[in-house]
């Protein structure tokens, strides 16, 4: 018998339904159980569910005591499957129902023709048949399966060229979704590095991350439109629970590192990738984002450390600084290598223990972790309250160049580096 | 008038779905005939103040129904972690299990 909040219940059905439990007992209390007093909960408890009009307690007791009658089972069809082909229609109907299914992301998007998905299948030497991938919007999800066609149909969608599908693969292949379903909002972020750049005509310059590049821009956008199509649907309230949601969401804030302005080695280098390979790499979160201008000769310490004590203590930080940012971090403080920064991150991230335990993200997911042992959260949690402890570790914390150098900005978004993936493989 | 032709001609395009895994039934575990004299878990995620409201559900127990035994316990870790180990615990001990608040 489980007790969820009311705004879960298509989330609820769904789930028990997928996992083979469709007489799974339920019942609903009122959102949000956060923050609430004991006398605000007990009052849920004496209530009534907010769907059913029936007394809590009495759907729980009714739930562990009431035999199955099977008819939730009729609902479920037990062997399924997904045609290859959408029922023929005019191109305007199409997009009509493409739109109503919720396979896009409500902008327009180029019809998949069987012309137009060949044009794309003609730029990798993988069969259309053959099985690249598994993918779901979060761990309670059961895994949907995708072939070669079905990643060319949403690169087309998304508007991409032919000689972008080596990467649009690879971000497949990661099976790390852009559509992501937590109630936190996260986005995907895309980082291309090596001779992959040049050849798409990629954007690691001046507006990089902004929709001023045909590759930059249709890439990321198939990453999105693959993820919600290839993992069964994104759609909000039943395969999607992000409060708020996430622009960044659009196009996986997808970009190249600028390797030739870079002073330090590129980001696949430090992830077992020669400089001769293409790769792309997937991080998620990608919820906050600070920013500031240089790096300041009296107080750049200080700054970055208040950048980071504002940061989201659950998502590590990884920096995108400009070349010149880049370049001034290692005049200021010696880092010439990127190692050298991260070690000196991760030094200077701190938060005093009471604050840091008592964020609910962390209350929710490192605390638990914590009390049953593991390192080095069950370390901190000995720390007593005013002590400054490290909020990351080293190896959460990253760095990727990118920025054309109009000036020496640079920002922090907080995101978990997911994996780095060959582009090479998939050509 | 071409453009406008080309319109209304129907053509083909590929769906652009993934395949769905088939989905195996679970047979639930059998109901209890009533409450009475059972020992009933509650079960705390850790997620978003659950055990402060499972302390609720236990005090409901302890006025409504004082012959139901009720053993509050936490996930041995996150949520979105798998835990046999409690899983077993209750099998052995116990007669059901409530679990909440969850997503």
């Amino acid at each position: 018998m489980a007790l969820h909040t009311h705004v879960f219940e298509k989330v609820v059905k769904t789930v028990t339904r997928i996992h083979g439990m469709p007489e799974a007992r339920y019942a609903f209390v009122p959102q949000p159980v956060m923050g609430k007093t004991a006398q605000q909960l007990r009052a849920y408890v004496d209530g009534k569910d907010p769907l059913s009009g029936r007394p809590v307690m009495q759907e729980v007791i009714e739930g562990l005591t009431r035999p199955a009658n099977g008819d939730r089972g009729k609902e479920i069809t037990f062997d399924r499957s997904t045609p290859r082909w959408v029922e023929k229609d005019s191109e305007e109907n199409l997009h009509r129902l493409f739109l109503d299914n919720n396979w896009t992301d409500k902008l327009p998007i180029i019809l998949p023709t069987e012309k137009r998905v060949e044009e794309m299948l003609a730029r990798t030497s993988h069969k259309p048949d053959e099985v690249v991938g598994h993918m779901r919007s979060n761990q309670f999800r059961v895994l949907w399966e995708f072939t070669v066609e079905k990643v060319a149909v949403n690169a087309v969608m998304a508007g991409a060229r032919p000689e972008y599908f080596p990467v649009i693969l690879a971000l497949a292949t990661t099976g790390v979704s852009a559509r992501g379903s937590t109630t936190s909002s996260m986005a995907a972020m895309v980082v291309v590095n090596g001779p992959i750049r040049d050849e798409v005509k990629m954007n690691s310059g001046t507006g990089a991350m902004a929709p001023f590049n045909h590759a930059n821009a249709t890439i990321g956008r198939a990453y999105g439109l693959l993820s919600q199509n290839l993992q069964g649907g994104s759609l909000p309230g039943d395969s999607y629970m992000g409060s708020q949601g996430n622009n960044y969401m659009y196009n996986s804030v997808t970009f190249a590192e600028n390797e030739e302005r870079s002073p330090w080695e590129p980001f696949h280098l430090q992830h077992g990738f020669k400089a001769t390979d293409s790769t792309v790499s997937v991080f998620t979160g990608c919820r906050s984002t600070a920013f500031t201008l240089g790096v300041r000769e009296k107080y750049w310490r200080e700054h970055v450390r208040n950048m980071l004590r504002g940061m989201d203590a659950h998502s590590a930080p990884t920096f995108l600084l400009d070349p010149i940012a880049a370049r001034q971090f290692i005049d200021r403080g010696g880092f010439d290598t990127k190692e050298k920064f991260i070690q000196w991150i991760y030094e200077n991230a701190l938060m005093p223990a009471g604050e840091y335990w008592d964020y609910q993200l962390i209350q929710n997911y490192i605390y638990p972790r914590a009390t049953f042992g593991e390192e080095p959260y069950a370390s901190k949690l000995k720390a007593a309250p005013d002590e400054m402890i490290r909020m990351f570790k080293p190896e959460e914390i990253h760095v990727v160049v990118v920025g054309g150098e109009t000036n020496g900005y640079w920002r922090i978004i907080g995101c978990n580096y997911q994996k780095t993936v060959s582009v090479d493989d998939w050509r | 008038m071409a453009n406008q032709m080309n319109g209304s001609q129907k053509i083909s395009v590929l769906n652009p779905v993934g395949y769905p895994p088939k989905i195996t039934p679970k047979p639930m575990a059998p109901r209890l005939e009533s409450l009475d004299g059972k020992t009933i878990y509650l079960v705390d995620p850790r997620f978003d103040d659950s055990g402060l409201f499972l302390r609720q559900v236990r005090d409901w127990f302890t006025e409504h129904m004082p012959s139901v035994t009720t053993r509050l316990v936490e996930m041995s870790s996150v949520y979105t972690k798998d835990d046999p180990k409690t899983w077993e615990t209750i099998k052995a001990n116990g007669d059901g299990a409530i679990i909440g608040v969850g997503h």
